[in-house]
């Protein structure tokens, strides 16, 4: 068989593997936000669909694929019915640059553990996790409802400022990796994981990063208090699915995202390499349910005072304090 | 002391720089020793066993007041309470219950048919209240739903009971709605009459 056939049949076999690995990942990792959130409120969380409530996930999805897809009659109806596929796509493509693995050899032929490695991947990250935000903006617009507006307003505004930051606090990162690709950076941490030497550059990630995935604190776009359910108010069925899909993905990814920058990847003693990868995501979801059970919500005005005031300079004190050690 | 009162000091002639920096300095500690406070109690409340009762499995005990399944209770000697006089029926906030009333041959009243919708009914217990006879009573069996809304409708026999429910010992008949015998006083919870004309007690 010719090489490169066999080349895409590899790759074809990886997307599916991923994406299906993603997407189950995702559902259960929202069975694992309830049940760990229930206990950090010292309730049980859902157990009755099946053992320790094992098939809620599946119950949750055969119910909001049936449930009827009402469109709002006076909504943008071809916006409306895109948005929600802007947010859950953009948050499957951010994972092909994400390495799990080791390069395996199969068949003869090396099998790089990412599906794809650009030289520029951290700017291919950070122009989709841009993206993402048409999906909220035109999803609370589109919907012709005035907490969905406010909500895509607020999700915007929120985007804006801590994209900055996330941005800003990777500079050092690539500055000591010497590279935009993911898989260099992995390599990079060889010897030591980054948290080591940036833990500013760690936590302001951190922190933009619970904003980015919209979580508690900075859950102000959903807001279910003030805004009904924020800029997916209007959203039904599996519309309403996909946003929480993407939402989901975008935490495995973001969790991939800190493990990759700052955790060493898939490094790690006595485990294979995507045994490590799958451990360190989930402790970051963790972390942030955690978080999610822990602080309440913040103002828009602190959050904005956060982003701009705090993430934003201490990022570039830290961009300059890291090139003067590297330079010395 | 507090780093408030330490602003305080600062307006006198000293450098006031460094002790709002103090001030601020202080501030931060403090808010992450509340940030703190607030991670080690969740992460305290993770080891606790749930305090959830689930519910099937677990019944709670009902107190022996609350209200939901009506029932029509008995006297004493087993006869029916109820003698139909439709208190329960005017009182009643959604007019769930129905009746019809009749005369037995020792002329003591009671419903020929006694109807209560528990599709309507709010279990407010209002019913209970306006009884004279303390025959409609409310129960803690709760646990009634049905699929067709029809098998909701009470009939009497579904709703009689052979005993007599919270006051079990309690029987109207030997208190009112009969001829007196004895003369003044004889009768059951009733004093003797007391002589005007003397202040003896």
């Amino acid at each position: 068989m010719r090489p490169w056939i066999l080349g895409f049949i590899v790759l074809f076999v990886k997307l599916l593997v991923v994406l299906v690995g993603l997407l189950l990942t995702a559902a259960y990792l929202v069975l694992l936000e309830r049940k760990f959130l229930a206990r950090l409120q010292i309730r049980y969380g859902p157990n009755r669909a099946g053992r320790y409530g094992i098939l809620q996930p599946l119950a949750d999805t055969i119910k909001m694929l049936t449930k009827e897809d009402v469109v709002p009659e006076a909504a943008d109806r071809v916006i409306f019915l895109l948005a929600p596929a802007v947010v859950a796509a953009e948050a499957l493509l951010i994972f092909a640059v994400v390495p799990f693995g080791r390069d395996t050899m199969l068949f003869g032929i090396k099998v790089p553990m990412v599906i794809a490695d650009l030289n520029i991947g951290l700017l291919y990250v950070f122009a989709l996790s841009s993206l993402g935000v048409y999906g909220v903006a035109l999803g609370g617009w589109s919907s012709n409802s005035k907490y969905s507006l406010l909500g895509g307003i607020r999700g915007a505004a929120q985007m804006i400022s801590y994209e900055l930051a996330l941005g800003l606090s990777l500079v050092p990162i690539v500055m000591q990796a010497r590279s935009f690709s993911l898989v260099d950076i992995v390599r990079a941490q060889a010897h030591y994981p980054f948290i080591l030497v940036q833990p500013i550059s760690f936590v302001i990630f951190f922190i933009s990063a619970v904003a980015e995935t919209k979580r508690i604190p900075f859950d102000l776009p959903e807001a279910e208090n003030e805004l009904g359910a924020g800029y997916h108010t209007e959203y039904s069925g599996m519309r309403f699915g996909l946003f929480f899909l993407g939402e989901y993905v975008n935490l495995i990814v973001l969790g991939g995202l800190i493990a990759v920058f700052f955790l060493g990847g898939w490094r790690g003693p006595w485990l294979p390499p995507v045994v490590w990868f799958l451990v360190k995501v989930f402790v970051v979801a963790l972390v942030m349910i955690w978080i999610r059970g822990t602080l309440p919500r913040l103002r828009y005005d602190q959050l904005m005072h956060l982003g701009w005031k705090v993430l934003v300079p201490v990022a570039l004190l830290n961009i300059m304090l890291t090139g003067a050690i590297l330079l010395s | 002391m507090n780093h408030r009162d330490r602003k305080g000091d600062g307006r006198d002639n000293l450098p006031n720089f460094s002790l709002e920096h103090d001030a601020k300095m202080g501030e931060l500690v403090e808010g992450l020793k509340a940030l703190a406070t607030g991670f080690i109690t969740t992460l305290r409340h993770l080891f606790r066993t749930p305090i959830t009762e689930e519910y099937p499995e677990y019944k709670r005990p009902l107190p022996a007041r609350s209200r939901a399944r009506i029932i029509l209770t008995r006297d004493p000697d087993g006869d029916e309470r109820c003698v139909a006089c439709y208190l329960c029926s005017a009182a009643c906030p959604v007019s769930c219950i129905s009746m019809q009333s009749a005369e037995r041959e020792d002329g003591r009243r009671y419903a020929r048919w006694f109807r209560i919708n528990f599709a309507r009914c709010i279990y407010c217990g209002l019913c209970e209240e306006a009884c004279p006879t303390l025959a409609i009573q409310l129960t803690p069996d709760f646990e009634h739903c049905e699929r067709d809304i029809l098998t909701l409708v009470a009939e009497k026999k579904d709703l009689l009971i052979d005993h007599g429910g919270k006051n079990s010992e309690y029987n109207f008949y030997r208190y009112a709605g009969v001829a007196m015998v004895g003369g003044k006083g004889t009768h059951i919870n009733e004093d003797r009459p007391v002589n005007l004309k003397s202040n003896m007690p």
